[in-house]
């Protein structure tokens, strides 16, 4: 068993924070990579990326928000209970390299995938302006440590209750329009990163986003996770996650990410109800 | 088989008996029922107990066929396990999946001039009466040699070493990258072919013999060979398979309703999702079924959509009855259970709906032209015969590739030019020091027991080595 540490809840209580013991996992694991968890006997395996690892500690973190049955099962794991099997670290790390200044662009929990990428990316030697959004106010998460982790942090709301009143996007152009970004690195929902790639294209900065469709095995042996960049078909978890977002199809993506959003909403729904049962 | 059967002989192999088809076509049980104590024992009998014995020759790892036939023919069940286990550290496996009409019983003299003897049945019964009525004594084992050995790997050939190299003496620890071990035991043949709980004990005896294993482990990511060599062990074997599933390139392939049948089959057996929603892990339920290659994975694929519910399940293959890779009695099974076979018919691509899922495959007509690198005659395109098939789920089971996982990180490693392995086909070693390799990762894509033949090779070979030196 891998057990739980820490735990915190943030975004009122819709995005938990887990810090799990593995050592042999904290060891290997590099900036862009994920492990694989399953909670129990008859659970799912889930693909999440790491959002600190800790080899001395031998921790790893991860931060998911619930959404379904299997990560309402994670959410109601307290500290000293465990997941069953935590498999990695997988996928390629993120390529780090200093080319000067760096857009760190995050929205919802994808802000915690590109927490370790935003900070290694500063260790590196590059100038990193960092842009993270929510929806709203008590959505946002990780400010204080993407503000460690960037020389200069931008935020936003989509309902104005915070930062700047809109989209990453709006920001993410004021800041390309100032001249003299090299890279930029776009983590969050489907929407999201394919909004950012389609304007970097325009200002052709190249761009990576790290991609998260549906896995099972997450070591190459079924390509589940099969995505198609530049016209040929990649497997996320060894190829990726991380891709240039100007050659990703983010429409077949989002296609493919809801092959089985019946089947997970019945299940959720039917979890939720034996359990406010209870 | 069904051919053999309708020969007339003076004595017949006893059958084994099995589900009807069509009440086990909608569950997921074993298929064969097993033979009685009696049935065992008549079919035992029919054994001539050949001086120069043909089936032994037949067997990928020398079985003592005659030997424990003979000890079960007595009624002796306790030494005739032994006996196997001689030989054999995976038989209740072996027993169900084993091709055993191409190698032991194709060789056996009764089938010269009637039906071979049921090794294959014999072997089972052997197995699952000593799972259920033994006596739990383990086979003998060496006193401790102080070496230590990795298997990378829980699938049939990485069990044979870690079975063979743990009775030698040997301290051995297996890696699986999965969180069950087992490899293509476990995640690909079906729960009806081969029960998961019989895999599970076959290796909770290898645990009992002492051999470690540690799930979750994906030697690549998680540790690499040369890390394993810094912690102490002293030989590796990598038994790895050719996990990497192929597709066809062919337009419309990222379709929602179009699975490798390494995913199909993971998501059924490994994460058992035939019992979504009692387990969390969801399967695509078909309603027009249609799997692509005619190999033993196909038949699995297809009979699994058809216990899942399906309308109708279709085998499409290029090629024609003749030159499909299955097992006859596999397609056999596969046909009394209702699944059609549209032979010399070749997929061209895929139609799919607004919301990007599968709707249909356009398909065209094959003829068989001249022999090919295989020896099978090449399937040629019937000008203008193009056609469309209507499927809401396609299953590709047109072979596999090595996954590279492993063998991209271990850059001082030898691989052809298809990335498997390079490794002595006689011994297993690799060019990589203290390092042996075996089953699909050097074969490419083969069967349980050429596996376990190439494990017990290497494990030979790793012996010498850990006793005498390179």
């Amino acid at each position: 068993m891998f057990t739980i540490v820490r735990r915190e809840e943030m975004a009122q209580g819709t995005v938990i924070l887990n810090e799990i013991e593995a050592p042999l996992i904290a060891r290997k694991a590099k900036p862009g990579q994920f492990v694989i968890l399953k909670a129990g006997e008859d659970g799912e395996r889930i693909p999440l990326t790491m959002a600190e690892t800790d080899p001395d500690k031998g921790t790893i973190t991860i931060i998911y928000m619930v959404v379904g049955k299997s990560t309402a099962i994670f959410r109601d794991l307290a500290v000293g209970d465990g997941y069953q099997d935590v498999i990695g670290p997988l996928g390629k790390p993120t390529h780090l390299e200093k080319v000067g200044k760096v857009i760190c662009v995050g929205g919802g929990t994808g802000v915690a995938v590109l927490h370790p990428i935003t900070r290694a990316m500063k260790d590196v030697g590059n100038e990193v302006v960092c842009i993270i959004g929510a929806r709203t106010k008590d959505l946002l998460i990780l400010e204080d440590q993407m503000r460690g982790a960037s020389h200069d942090l931008r935020l936003c709301t989509d309902d104005g209750s915070y930062g700047h009143h809109g989209f990453v996007t709006e920001v993410m152009k004021e800041v390309l329009d100032e001249g003299g970004v090299k890279q930029v690195v776009a983590i969050g929902p489907v929407p999201m990163m394919k909004a950012v790639s389609t304007i970097t294209k325009e200002y052709q900065v190249p761009t990576l986003v790290s991609l998260n469709p549906i896995m099972v095995d997450g070591t190459g042996m079924c390509g589940g996770c099969r995505v198609s960049v530049g016209g040929e078909t990649k497997f996320a978890c060894v190829d990726g996650p991380e891709f240039d977002g100007h050659q990703v199809d983010f429409d077949e993506l989002n296609l493919r990410l809801r092959a089985y959003l019946a089947d997970e909403k019945k299940c959720h729904e039917d979890y939720c109800t034996i359990r406010d049962a209870r | 088989m069904a051919e053999k059967a309708a020969k007339q002989t003076k004595n017949p192999r006893v059958p084994m008996p099995e589900q009807e088809p069509r009440i086990r076509a909608r569950n997921f049980l074993e298929v064969p029922t097993g033979y009685t104590a009696k049935m065992a024992q008549d079919e035992a009998a029919r054994c001539l107990q050949c001086k120069k014995p043909g089936c032994v020759d037949g067997c990928p790892v020398s079985v003592d066929i005659p030997g424990f036939i003979d000890l079960m023919a007595q009624g002796d069940m306790t030494g005739a396990i032994r006996n196997l286990w001689g030989k054999n550290a995976l038989p209740a496996v072996c027993g169900r999946v084993c091709p055993q009409e191409i190698q032991c019983e194709g060789k056996c003299i009764l089938g010269k001039k009637g039906e071979p003897v049921a090794i294959g049945n014999l072997e089972r019964y052997c197995a699952d009466y000593e799972r259920q009525y033994g006596t739990g004594e383990l086979p003998p084992k060496q006193p401790a040699t102080g070496k230590r050995v990795a298997v990378i790997g829980s699938g049939p050939s990485g069990l044979t070493v870690a079975g063979d190299l743990i009775v030698k003496g040997h301290d051995v620890t297996i890696y699986e990258a999965f969180h069950k071990p087992g490899g293509v035991l476990i995640y690909g043949i079906p729960e009806f072919r081969l029960p998961k709980e019989i895999v599970a004990q076959e290796v909770n005896f290898l645990e009992r013999l002492g051999v470690r294993v540690e799930c979750n482990a994906v030697v690549g990511r998680t540790v690499s060979l040369d890390e394993l060599f810094a912690e102490g062990y002293d030989a590796i074997y990598i038994g790895v398979g050719a996990g990497l599933p192929r597709f066809m390139n062919i337009e419309g392939e990222n379709l929602v309703g179009i699975l490798s049948a390494n995913e199909y089959l993971t998501r059924a057996n490994l994460m058992k999702a035939y019992k979504f929603p009692d387990v969390d892990t969801p399967i695509p339920m078909g309603k027009n079924v249609v799997v692509l290659g005619a190999g033993n994975v196909a038949m699995d694929a297809a009979r699994t959509a058809m216990r899942l519910g399906a309308e109708s399940v279709k085998i499409v293959y290029r090629r024609s009855r003749e030159e499909m890779p299955a097992r006859k009695a596999e397609i056999h099974h596969a046909e009394e259970e209702g699944i059609e076979m549209f032979l010399l018919t070749n997929p061209t691509r895929y139609l799919g709906n607004d919301e990007g899922r599968l709707t249909g495959m356009e398909c065209l007509r094959m003829e068989l032209g001249e022999p090919d690198d295989s020896g099978r005659r090449r399937p040629v395109a019937i000008d203008g015969s193009e056609f469309q098939l209507e499927c809401d789920l396609c299953i590709v089971a047109v072979g596999s590739g090595a996954n590279p996982l492993l063998t991209s990180e271990t850059p001082d490693m030898k691989l052809n030019r298809w990335g498997y392995i390079d490794a002595d086909e006689k011994n297993g070693k690799t060019t990589k020091k203290g390092v042996w390799a075996g089953g699909d990762i050097v074969t490419g894509a083969a069967t349980v027991i050429l596996a376990m033949g190439a494990g017990r090779l290497a494990a030979d070979s790793m012996h010498d080595y850990l006793t005498l030196g390179w």
